[in-house]
């Protein structure tokens, strides 16, 4: 697959009181972003089971977007936090399997924040393009394979900590 | 390829597909008959017997359609791709409950807010809806019929905070016929309010309008009045709270004080009340903080009574014509059944002391906006004269500086939206009482609302001068003969792009308003969030100010953010409106979004115990597993993500829905050909 046609497909993660609200926003004020995204509501981003990251990745998506509410403004008080400590153990573990952790992000946007999360999006959709598929599993006949080769060659690439 | 998603085997459930047009809000992006054909013939397997479109679903005719062929084809399931499920969730749920299909095995995705609305590009369009489309579907297979959980409403009302939003709300509660608990930490009600000499912008004297509420609220037969008390714990939820109440020791027996006030006339001890008197006048040991006090009975300040630190003295209780006077009084604790709760804590002043430049607390002639209201209050500590800290000079001239820690990035990025108005009522006060001449230093002049901006130009009027600029620096040392003796303000007037230096006697700082400083714990112990700035935050800034997002909690009055006297009366009003509504519901239905544990898988590891902010989760320790109480969860789901036995699972929102949505979602890839 040539990289000029590479189109990435992001799962987005969105808390049912800001970010989904917030994806509402951008919808009613008609603020665009790429049609590579799509979206799942939760009630909260605390109660993203990083195996739920995983699960996008061995059904073909190339990134995960994880979005809540700002520290100290989670609707249930504080799972934002539990959501960001996740996060970032959930980073360390892809790196450990040998995926860059840039393929998924967290970004806090309140439900005023349709613009910022429209943008947020737009941005890490580029960003998840520019790292490349991750052919990770994949839709259907591909459901078993493990990593890749194209993958593992990824797990070698330079990865920030 | 599509096919099943690796999930081949037929399914028994019969799913009914609805694409909305919502006229060319969707159409005009989405190729909807195409959806619905894709999802007729694509996902048969998955259960789909029928995909339909239509110009608008949410119509009573759309609806119809529904409803007819969940009667006529035997739907099991129902997935509706039209606008976000936060505005036509409940109205499809409703169409399938009419139908007799429990409302819970609905699902709407939304095509219109996340797809048509979002994008331009129609190809790309109509892939992400059949993704999502078949999101739906994959979901709403795992979907359980479920009951909205049943709750009883105790028709008791605990209202926090006696200031004239708690008082407004318990009054109307209680002329409605319910009992109300008004909790009061100040040994009387009345709050700032009671402090306050006029009210802008009509000038009316405070305590004038304020009194007969207070006595209204002390003498009604079903407002319990609970003053110098103290919340200690909240337990239960909507409908049953179980609040724990610490009612502070007075040393007065109130069933034989009739508050006459021998005691306060007799005890030989005064000290600075930095309460009430904001620290300019004195009061007893025993005392109420103010002649018109509700309730009447007086209390002992413990800490400096002369019997508590030196064994004798007892002129109190020599004197006191009723033996009410008790030494050996103690605090009391108890608990109060309510079903609903309105928090109105109030506010605290800002510190004036954190601008140093204004010079509060070195400078005396620097007064703060509370201290300018007890000088010119009647009943205040100088009988209403407006004289310098010395208590007899009258001032020449007086500078009223407005936004004193109110947007200012130093301190408070918000307008305190009393501070103008507050100003204004000074400089008119000023001006009446003493003659002199005013200044008013202000950034910009805020006076929205009713009969406010009409005050400014009354004021203006007066002669009351206005320096448009911030001020910065208020000073004591001169540079020019003039300025000897005097205060000098030293600001920038932007109107006229010159810098000033102003002689007056007196500085009047209009200090902005401030969460209390145990907002954050009053929080917590609520189960309420507070804002970046420490305020209560609503359940939504417009549309819903007065809710929490803890069901039977309500905030009025400046807890939630700074407002005047008639924005916390409509407040307090609005959310004694909501604990009514809620009472005559007599029950109500909550939400089941819940998660539960399953008994036999849960290893007792307590992981899940510290996750719920909301002690839902209890552990028992004969059994060694944990448990969820159901009316205090909230669904939040953190518990069921964090549980390593996958032991706990959410209704609505388990594990399993999740995975099936994500593989229906990608069921297709971004760019991928649409294949009938």
């Amino acid at each position: 697959m040539s990289d000029e046609s590479f189109e990435p497909t992001v799962i987005g993660f969105t808390c049912n009181w800001c970010s989904y609200r917030a994806a509402d926003l951008a919808g009613t004020a008609r603020v665009k972003y790429p049609p590579n995204i799509r979206l799942i509501r939760l009630m909260c981003s605390g109660r993203l089971d990083p195996t739920f990251v995983l699960k996008a990745f061995s059904s073909g998506a190339d990134g995960v977007l994880i979005t809540g509410c700002h520290p100290g403004e989670c609707h249930y008080l504080e799972q934002n936090y539990k959501a960001l400590r996740r996060f970032h153990l959930l980073r360390r573990t892809l790196q450990g399997l040998g995926l860059e952790p840039e393929r998924v992000k967290l970004v806090w946007a309140s439900a005023a924040e349709g613009v910022k999360l429209a943008h947020e999006i737009a941005s890490f959709v580029e960003e998840i393009r520019a790292l490349g598929p991750l052919h990770w599993g994949g839709n259907g006949s591909n459901q078993s394979s493990v990593i890749s080769g194209q993958s593992t060659a990824h797990a070698f690439k330079e990865v920030p900590a | 390829m599509t096919q099943d998603n690796g999930n081949s085997q037929d399914v028994q459930e019969r799913i009914g597909v609805y694409v909305c047009h919502c006229g060319t809000n969707i159409a005009g992006t989405v190729d909807v008959q195409q959806v619905a054909e894709w999802a007729a013939t694509r996902l048969k397997r998955r259960g789909v017997v029928i995909g339909r479109d239509y110009k608008f679903m949410c119509s009573s005719l759309g609806q119809e359609l529904i409803e007819n062929d969940i009667k006529e084809l035997g739907l099991t399931r129902v997935v509706v791709a039209a606008c976000s499920p936060h505005l036509h969730e409940a109205t499809f749920r409703n169409a399938c409950q009419r139908a007799g299909l429990n409302p819970y095995l609905c699902e709407l995705v939304s095509i219109r807010e996340q797809v048509s609305w979002v994008h331009t590009d129609k190809v790309a369009a109509t892939v992400k809806s059949q993704a999502v489309v078949s999101g739906g579907v994959e979901r709403v297979l795992r979907h359980e019929p479920l009951e909205p959980l049943r709750v009883p409403i105790h028709p008791a009302t605990l209202v926090v905070g006696g200031g004239i939003a708690g008082i407004q709300s318990a009054l109307e509660i209680a002329d409605a016929g319910y009992r109300v608990y008004l909790v009061e930490r100040e040994p009387s009600i009345g709050g700032h309010m009671a402090q306050f000499d006029k009210t802008f912008p009509t000038l009316d004297c405070s305590a004038c309008i304020l009194t007969p509420r207070m006595v209204q609220a002390g003498a009604h037969p079903n407002i319990t009045l609970l003053t110098y008390s103290e919340v200690e714990k909240v337990d239960g939820y909507v409908g049953n709270f179980v609040v724990t109440i610490r009612k502070k020791a007075r040393k007065i027996n109130e069933e034989l004080c009739t508050g006459c006030g021998i005691c306060q006339e007799k005890c030989p001890v005064k000290v600075i009340d930095d309460v009430y008197e904001a620290g300019l006048g004195y009061r007893k040991v025993v005392y109420t903080p103010f002649p018109q006090a509700v309730p009447k009975f007086p209390v002992m300040d413990v800490e400096n009574c002369t019997y508590f630190k030196k064994g004798t003295c007892k002129a109190c209780e020599k004197f006191c014509p009723t033996n009410a006077i008790d030494f050996n009084q103690q605090d009391e604790v108890f608990s109060v059944e309510v079903g609903n709760i309105v928090l109105a804590t109030g506010y605290d002043l800002f510190d004036a002391r954190r601008v140093t430049n204004y010079g509060y607390g070195r400078l005396p002639n620097v007064f703060t906006s509370l201290e300018f209201e007890r000088l010119s209050n009647a009943a205040g500590p100088t009988n209403g004269s407006i004289v310098l800290r010395d208590g007899k000079t009258v001032p020449k001239a007086v500078g009223i500086i407005h936004c004193v820690g109110s947007r200012d990035r130093n301190f408070n990025n918000y307008c305190s939206t009393i501070c103008c108005m507050q100003g204004l009522k000074f400089a008119h006060l000023v001006h009446e009482r003493t003659g002199a001449t005013v200044y008013n230093f202000y950034i910009d002049m805020r006076t929205a609302y009713k009969a406010y901006d009409e005050f400014y130009q009354r004021v203006l009027e007066e002669g009351t001068l206005f320096v448009r600029g911030k001020v910065a620096e208020v000073t004591d040392v001169p540079r020019i003969k003039d300025e000897e003796g005097h205060l000098i303000i030293q600001c920038e007037d932007t109107l006229a792009g010159k810098q000033r230096r102003i002689p007056v006697d007196m500085v009047i700082l209009s200090i902005g308003l401030q969460p209390r400083a145990d907002a954050k714990e009053t929080a917590k112990k609520f189960g309420l969030s507070c804002s970046a700035d420490g305020w209560f935050i609503e359940k939504h800034p417009k549309l819903d100010p007065v809710a929490t997002m803890t069901e039977g909690v309500y905030i009025a009055g400046c807890a939630q953010g700074p407002k005047d006297i008639p924005s916390s009366v409509a407040q307090g009003a609005a959310a004694a409106a909501r604990v009514l509504g809620k009472i005559q519901q007599r029950e109500m239905a909550l939400e089941p979004v819940r998660a539960s544990i399953n008994q036999d898988q849960c290893s007792g590891c307590r992981i899940c115990n510290n996750l719920c902010p909301f002690n839902a989760i209890l552990f028992h320790d004969d059994r060694m597993v944990s448990e969820i109480n159901p009316a205090l969860c909230q669904g939040c789901g953190t518990c069921v993500a964090a549980c390593p036995a996958g032991a706990i699972s959410g209704t609505a929102f388990s594990n399993e829905q999740i995975m099936a949505q994500i593989e229906g979602l990608m069921l297709l890839n971004v760019g991928e050909e649409i294949t009938l």
